[in-house]
């Protein structure tokens, strides 16, 4: 009457339960990886010229030079500190009343697509694009970048902002709604305060955000720290490049840990 | 008497303390804001900024239609974007893992030295944008696919790392409790009480990152580092508009294929 009892034990496949599934993905992700590492051409040659000057470079990065293009550097810096703060706020108090529009639960029928095809355009084209049509609207500068930072800053705070406005607690809103409020009433006392303080966090994530944004659209002529890094890399001069990098990474670091804290204080 | 007194107050939305805060708050951001608006556009050329709507005009006209036949000379550029897109993404979540384990306060085997060390590592590459590790990879590669594939895995190890250490935070302890209790090593600990619970949160932010590494992959060819965006760089500066449209609208899809694509395995996965 002793019945088999097991004594080894397999570990149960932990994602797809079908073996003919598993075997099918294994063999087409191996296909697809020969097939793709193949296409990647190497040039071993350059590689080996690159390997100098990578090692010239984390030279640089550990010797940093601030001072021979100090000039350029701030001016860049302030450029896209300023930058990021106007385009917030600009965007911000843009993507209100389209964050409000796109919540089901409060908007009219026929604002809801309107504003929804907003946000789908804003999120879809990547910042770097739009920065390209607004320089080749704008001219080069820092104005170009605010409208670009601006554009991308509507599309992000307006969807998180109307998914928010779509969870509320409908008890308040149905008790001021009780007291023959308005809708501007309703909007003021049933939605802002239970919304507020996500909208606070949103916007200082946005506002960090928006500064690495800003070190990167430079690339293509919209002013900022990022023209100045690639004039920088471009001349080779590895030390002011190591010089600019330190000085973003510090700022994102900062903006980071300050965001975080005030969310904190503000939850 | 007493009714009638506090019935005698009317309810106000804040504390006048709390109204004072708040406008000596918005006094200080529309102050900054002015500031700053100040020096950002002292450099600006306003005639640009006038000319703006007919600028636009004519760009439009320029752009459309969009030259459709160009598609046959962008498969090859796709192909190699979705590979940079893919192929970081794998070297990145194959970085990010050790660096995640590292990391966790649960799972780092040195509090003093590795975990700050792994933390330091995971926000340094999240800091830099792609395009810049893209910047200055093709300063150091040469320009190519290898400069964009690695772009992108070193954007993505302090994605993935970030989120998964997170995740390995807020494992059961008591899966771990159990397997402990059956005598296992400290390897057979992670292989059989963590890496399981962690797996599929594991497989979603990978799907997640690589949604977003197609987007970034696309446009890396603009500095040099292979993939579509180095047609949409060729194309923009001989000023051929509507291959420029072109390029866009198949970004567009590539990025809305993508984001279908992870959206649905990702809600197969939870």
């Amino acid at each position: 009457m002793t019945a088999a009892y097991p004594t080894t034990w397999r570990r149960p496949p932990q994602l797809i339960r079908d073996r003919r599934w598993r075997l099918v993905l294994t063999v087409g992700a191996i296909a697809y990886l020969i097939l793709a590492i193949g296409s990647v051409e190497v040039n071993w040659t350059r590689m080996v010229e690159g390997w100098e000057r990578g090692l010239r470079f984390i030279g640089g990065f550990l010797q940093p030079d601030f001072t021979t293009r100090w000039r350029d550097i701030s001016t860049g810096l302030v450029e896209s500190l300023t930058m990021t703060f106007t385009s917030t706020v600009v965007g911000i108090l843009i993507s209100i009343p389209v964050g409000i529009g796109a919540a089901r639960n409060i908007a009219p029928r026929w604002l809801y697509p309107i504003c929804r095809s907003i946000i789908a355009v804003s999120r879809a084209v990547q910042e770097i694009i739009v920065a390209i049509f607004f320089v080749a609207l704008f001219g080069f500068g820092a104005f170009a970048g605010f409208l670009t930072l601006t554009f991308a800053t509507i599309g992000f705070i307006a969807k998180l902002l109307a998914e928010d406005i779509e969870d509320i607690n409908e008890s308040a809103a149905e008790a001021i709604r009780a007291t023959g409020a308005g809708w501007w009433q309703l909007i003021n006392y049933a939605v802002q305060p239970q919304v507020m303080p996500r909208l606070i966090g949103l916007s200082l994530y946005r506002l960090d955000i928006n500064f690495r944004e800003s070190a990167v659209i430079g690339i293509v002529g919209a002013g900022g720290i990022g023209g100045t890094l690639n004039t920088a890399l471009n001349r080779y001069e590895y030390d002011s490049a190591g010089a600019i990098l330190l000085i973003i990474i510090a700022i994102v670091m900062l903006a980071e840990y300050l965001s975080s804290h005030l969310r904190r204080w503000v939850r | 008497m007493s009714d009638a007194l506090t019935h005698d107050r009317i309810w106000r939305h804040r504390t006048p303390r709390a109204q004072l805060v708040l406008w000596l708050f918005w006094l200080i951001v529309v102050a900054l804001f002015i500031y700053c608006w100040n020096v950002m556009t002292a450099r600006t050329m306003w005639v640009f900024v006038h000319d703006a709507p007919q600028a636009a005009q004519d760009l439009g006209s320029r752009m459309l239609p969009p030259r459709w036949d160009y598609m046959s000379r962008l498969w090859k550029p796709l192909w190699d974007t979705i590979n940079i897109a893919t192929l970081g993404t794998l070297l990145g979540v194959v970085m990010a893992a050790p660096l995640a384990f590292l990391a966790a306060q649960n799972t780092t085997p040195s509090r003093l030295i590795a975990r700050p060390c792994a933390l330091f590592l995971i926000v340094a590459s999240r800091s830099i944008n792609s395009l810049i590790w893209a910047l200055l990879l093709v300063s150091i590669l040469g320009p190519g696919l290898l400069a964009g594939i690695l772009a992108i895995a070193f954007r993505s190890i302090g994605f993935v790392g970030k989120l998964l250490y997170e995740a390995i935070e807020e494992t059961d302890i008591k899966q771990v409790e159990a397997v402990t209790a059956t005598g296992a090593s400290q390897a057979q600990v992670l292989n059989y009480a963590i890496i399981p619970q962690v797996l599929p949160t594991f497989y979603g932010i990978s799907v997640f990152r690589w949604d977003i590494n197609i987007r970034e992959s696309a446009i890396l060819g603009l500095v040099g580092a292979g993939g579509i965006g180095t047609q949409l760089q060729a194309s923009l500066n001989v000023l051929a508009w509507p291959q420029v449209t072109m390029i866009i609208l198949v970004i567009l899809a590539t990025v809305v294929i993508s984001e279908w694509i992870s959206a649905r395995v990702r809600h197969a996965l939870i």
